[in-house]
């Protein structure tokens, strides 16, 4: 399935991303990783939890009032249930003893130059080209 | 309350930067990665537009103020040590996100709009995170002596 090159949005919503790791860091003085976030408020709780919901419900609901103020996102889902929810249990333990995922390490970690998120990075980058390749190009699933 | 206020706003501006640049949505995340196939560069300038702005944007914060505003200090990882847990971690993350197409910080301000798909791999994430917890619980038990 063929995707639009959109270099201006994505700098965009690159740039937003990075504003609002910014922002959480100089008021919650916290790294923006979507998993450090999310484990939080899986039980047991973390003595923190307000903080976490309250940003998550705020990334859950600003797209939906993008687009009901008429904005449009594209999205697309190529991948079949059974291994969207494979992929789902394999990204939990992944991310767990990881410590982080694409924004607590790729974004945040690299912006701090830390050697083990560059390392986490870099690792989890490759594993995944090879994994589109494997799952497109030689399974074909 | 001010500090609750003020982290679903700046959730919101994750939110709403993941949803525009793309990287909510699979298809585009599997098509960054299929450089043998339907390759397309955009999340390239995801990550740049990204890395630029929090490394420049934490120079700020850090030069300019000895805490955070609502917190007493900055919580940075301590851990330093690059080891097979990290590795192993990262490359099965790795795995998963090239067989799904989701990431945790894609899926989530996804599941507003994103349907069952989003729902179902999120739901199993946190299944996941859940099982890979009691596991390591149980690996850092001591053994009791009989």
């Amino acid at each position: 399935m063929e995707t639009e090159f959109t270099p201006w949005l994505s700098l965009a919503g690159g740039v937003l991303i990075g504003l609002s790791a910014t922002l959480l860091m100089a008021m919650n003085g916290r790294i923006a990783g979507m998993t450090g976030i999310l484990t939080g408020i899986i039980p047991p709780f973390s003595t923190d939890w307000a903080w976490r919901i309250a940003f998550l419900v705020g990334a859950i609901v600003a797209p939906v009032i993008y687009l009901f103020a008429g904005g449009e996102i594209a999205y697309a889902v190529p991948v079949s249930l059974p291994l969207l929810i494979l992929g789902g249990l394999i990204v939990g333990v992944g991310v767990y003893y990881g410590a982080g995922c694409t924004s607590g390490h790729g974004v945040c970690g690299m912006a701090r130059l830390s050697p083990r998120s560059i390392a986490a990075t870099a690792t989890f980058m490759i594993a995944t080209a090879v994994t589109v390749y494997v799952v497109r190009h030689i399974a074909e699933i | 309350m001010q500090k609750l206020i003020y982290s679903g706003l700046i959730g919101a501006i994750f939110g709403l930067g993941i949803a525009i640049s793309g990287m909510a949505n699979p298809a585009k995340v599997l098509n960054f990665f299929d450089v043998a196939g339907s390759w397309d560069p955009s999340l390239i300038f995801v990550m740049g537009g990204a890395l630029l702005t929090t490394a420049l944007g934490y120079r700020l914060v850090f030069g300019a103020a000895s805490k955070p505003l609502f917190d007493a200090e900055f919580h940075l990882p301590i851990n330093k040590i690059i080891d097979a847990r990290l590795i192993a971690g990262s490359a099965t993350f790795g795995i998963g996100w090239g067989i799904a197409g989701f990431c945790p910080g894609g899926a989530i301000p996804a599941l507003g709009f994103g349907g069952v798909s989003v729902i179902a791999f999120t739901g199993a994430m946190v299944i996941g995170i859940v099982l890979a917890r009691a596991l390591d619980g149980l690996r850092h038990k001591p053994v009791k002596a009989f």
